[in-house]
């Protein structure tokens, strides 16, 4: 008997923290969606777009994250952000055909500065702070920063802003090479 | 002392053909109707011009500036008129431009007003190493690092063997076979001027066992201070890994540099070069160019930076035609040019001209495994091959793709004929260009929570005021009185004869 006794304290011990875990899990619970939030916002381009419709990368890896959006909704990251998203969520895109074709080239703001008129309005529209000027004064891009974005080019009242291509050598690849296997076979 | 020579793996015995052209004396390479520099020759940062479009320039100005630490001048390898500072077709694998300096030559070739240091034994070694930087000294074997970087680092850890590397491996290339038989004593010299601002414990100058006439010339000149030796002839020996193996023995550890284990290899051209900045303060205004393969009368030359290749072949009764195959560097590790019309650098040592119509057929791998014993870093290439044609490349890089040295091994013992090295520079560059928009990201995601902490700072701070609206009245008093304060100077400036007004657009 008091063997059984014994047993059933041990037991009681043994499960007490089982019982005292749920506020634990719920906590637990929210690092996860933190890290998840993390490492989808990781995957993501940081282009802060908007393009999502969330106003920004991180915004948009908490929709995800919290189930609110899907995963094919990043036209400047392409089908490659789209494939790391499946592999990371284990779940596929809703519309597949409405996804981003092919990863656009990488561009950057250009603003022309003979017809800037020092309006201050691109500066507050960019996200990532890459447009320098102050009022009445010419304004700059910071190309460096920039990350194409395209939110610029809509509030500038003169039409002075333009996405070119951030030309460079350090942006050329070797290509891969053409297999003339397929014409063998 | 007979230095005890050890073997580093796989590699293979080529043919050299340096017969055709090692046994002439070199010719110079008249001066062309433009000369073209481009801003980066060298590995790092490019260099920054420092002169404006129509200037006149001297041979060896400095026409423009290191940009940082890992970074070269570049100076006017002739006098002339700086006509043009923009993108000119550069030697680039796809042909893309590069930012260049052009001058148009006056014929009168006048030096600019150099000064020599001293002696070099006395003097302190950094200030060797600042002269050597301004010079314009990149590495002038292949790869083009910084000189003075090398040598800094040389300054900064023990070095024990000084390796002036004159072991030309590829086929074909017979310039610095050529620059040490008419300039040994320069290649001592400079040996001696490098181990000194080193410190080095030995000093070591290479050649490759079937250059006899270089070694007969460096033998007369060596003394005890310097060790000469003769590695077998087998390729890639003349690669710096390679060449340390042969020498010390001892393996650079994957990832890390030569001065990790105490080892400062130079080209023995840069040796060269180094003498000349130091006894005359000479920048690197020209370099020995072999000009090989399938023209009239293959040469080695003395070019000017800067002349278009064309220049150099028609000099060696070669008439570019569209269609054959011209190389820039040897056949192992050249790059084809898309066009004749790209000027030399300090880095180009060779130039080749083809005849192979077209290159062979591509057959599927069947693991023959020969890649893997011909490769000198005992990589897998087959293995590499596989990972980045399946797109892989984090598989790739774990078996060690940056350890590569692309000499073309696998690719020339292949049986199957699969340009291995192409999927290999595929991969790397793959890999740095993702690498480069991940850090893009990581810094736009930074600016972004940084902007948006600052958005949210600046809207508590509003509703703080908002919220406080009693509490500011002190404030609003004292801009009051500030306003009065304007409001009554205005009026009497405007009151004043010579009272102006600002206005807004």
């Amino acid at each position: 008997m008091t063997a059984l006794l014994l047993v059933c304290a041990l037991l009681a011990c043994a499960l007490a923290p089982m019982f005292l875990r749920p506020p634990a899990v719920s906590s637990r619970g929210s690092v996860r969606q933190a890290r998840l939030v993390s490492r989808i916002d990781s995957l993501l381009p940081q282009t802060q777009c908007g393009e999502c419709g969330f106003a920004g990368c991180r915004p948009y890896a908490e929709a995800i994250a919290g189930g609110k959006a899907d995963i094919y909704l990043c036209p400047p990251g392409g089908p490659v952000t789209v494939r790391q998203l499946e592999q990371l969520l284990g779940r596929s895109p809703a519309h597949p055909a409405r996804g981003p074709a092919a990863t656009p080239a990488t561009v950057v703001a250009h603003i022309d500065e003979d017809l800037c008129i020092g309006c201050v309005k691109c500066v507050r529209a960019c996200p990532v702070d890459a447009i320098l000027g102050a009022a009445g004064q010419m304004h700059s891009i910071l190309p460096a920063q920039c990350t194409g974005c395209d939110l610029c080019v809509a509030p500038c009242p003169v039409d002075c802003i333009t996405l070119v291509p951030a030309a460079g050598k350090s942006q050329w690849q070797w290509p891969r090479p053409v297999s003339t296997m397929a014409a063998t076979a | 002392m007979i230095r005890e020579l050890h073997a580093f793996p796989g590699g293979l015995p080529l043919a050299h053909y340096m017969e055709w052209t090692c046994g002439e004396e070199s010719l110079l390479q008249p001066l062309p109707a433009r000369i073209v520099l481009p801003l980066q020759q060298h590995i790092g940062l490019p260099a920054t011009p420092i002169v404006n479009m129509g200037d006149k320039v001297l041979k060896g100005q400095k026409i423009a500036a290191a940009s940082g630490y890992v970074s070269v001048s570049i100076h006017a390898s002739t006098s002339g008129t700086v006509t043009d500072i923009g993108d000119h077709p550069a030697p680039h694998p796809a042909g893309i431009t590069a930012r260049c300096i052009v001058i148009e030559p006056d014929g009168e070739d006048h030096w600019y007003d150099i000064r020599p240091v001293d002696e070099y034994t006395t003097v302190d070694p950094r200030r060797l190493q600042e002269v050597i930087r301004d010079c314009g000294i990149s590495g002038l074997g292949g790869a083009g690092f910084p000189a003075h970087v090398k040598i800094n680092e040389g300054v900064e850890n023990a070095v024990d063997t000084l390796i002036i590397n004159g072991v030309e491996c590829e086929p074909y290339i017979t310039c610095d076979d050529r620059l040490i038989q008419e300039k040994a004593s320069y290649v001592v010299a400079g040996t001696r001027m490098i181990g000194h601002a080193v410190q080095a414990k030995h000093r070591v100058i290479a050649v490759e066992s079937d250059m006899p006439a270089a070694y007969a010339a460096l033998a007369r000149l060596v003394g005890d201070d310097i060790e000469l030796v003769q590695v077998p002839a087998r390729y890639p020996a003349g690669g710096e890994k390679q060449l340390i193996q042969v020498i010390t023995g001892k393996e650079v550890p994957c990832g890390g540099l030569a001065i990790h284990i105490g080892i400062l290899v130079q080209n023995v051209a840069t040796a060269a070069a180094v003498y000349r900045a130091v006894t005359r303060g000479e920048p690197v205004v020209s370099r020995y160019v072999t000009v090989a393969g399938a023209v009239p009368r293959p040469r080695n030359l003395q070019v000017l930076l800067g002349t278009p290749v064309t220049d150099c072949l028609r000099t060696c009764g070669y008439e570019p035609q569209p269609g054959e195959r011209i190389i820039l560097g040897g056949p192992m590790m050249g790059q084809h040019l898309r066009s004749t019309d790209v000027p030399i650098t300090k880095t180009s040592n060779c130039i080749l001209v083809q005849q192979e119509p077209e290159p062979a057929v591509e057959l599927p791998c069947i693991r023959c495994g020969n890649c893997a014993t011909a490769c000198p870093i005992r990589l897998l290439p087959q293995q590499l091959y596989l990972d980045t044609r399946a797109g892989n490349y984090d598989a790739a890089r774990q078996h060690h793709l940056f350890d590569c040295i692309e000499c073309g091994c696998c690719s020339y013992v292949c049986p199957s004929h699969i340009p291995l090295v192409q999927y290999y520079r595929h991969a790397k560059s793959h890999i740095s260009a993702e690498e480069r928009r991940r850090d893009g990201a990581d810094h736009a995601r930074s600016r972004f929570e940084a902007r948006n902490d600052r958005l949210r700072a600046d809207a508590s701070a509003e509703t703080q005021r908002e919220s406080a609206g009693n509490t500011a009245s002190a404030n609003s008093e004292y801009v009051r009185a500030a306003v009065e304060r304007t409001l009554a100077r205005r009026q009497a400036r405007d009151a004043g004869p010579d009272g102006e007004t600002g206005s807004h657009d």
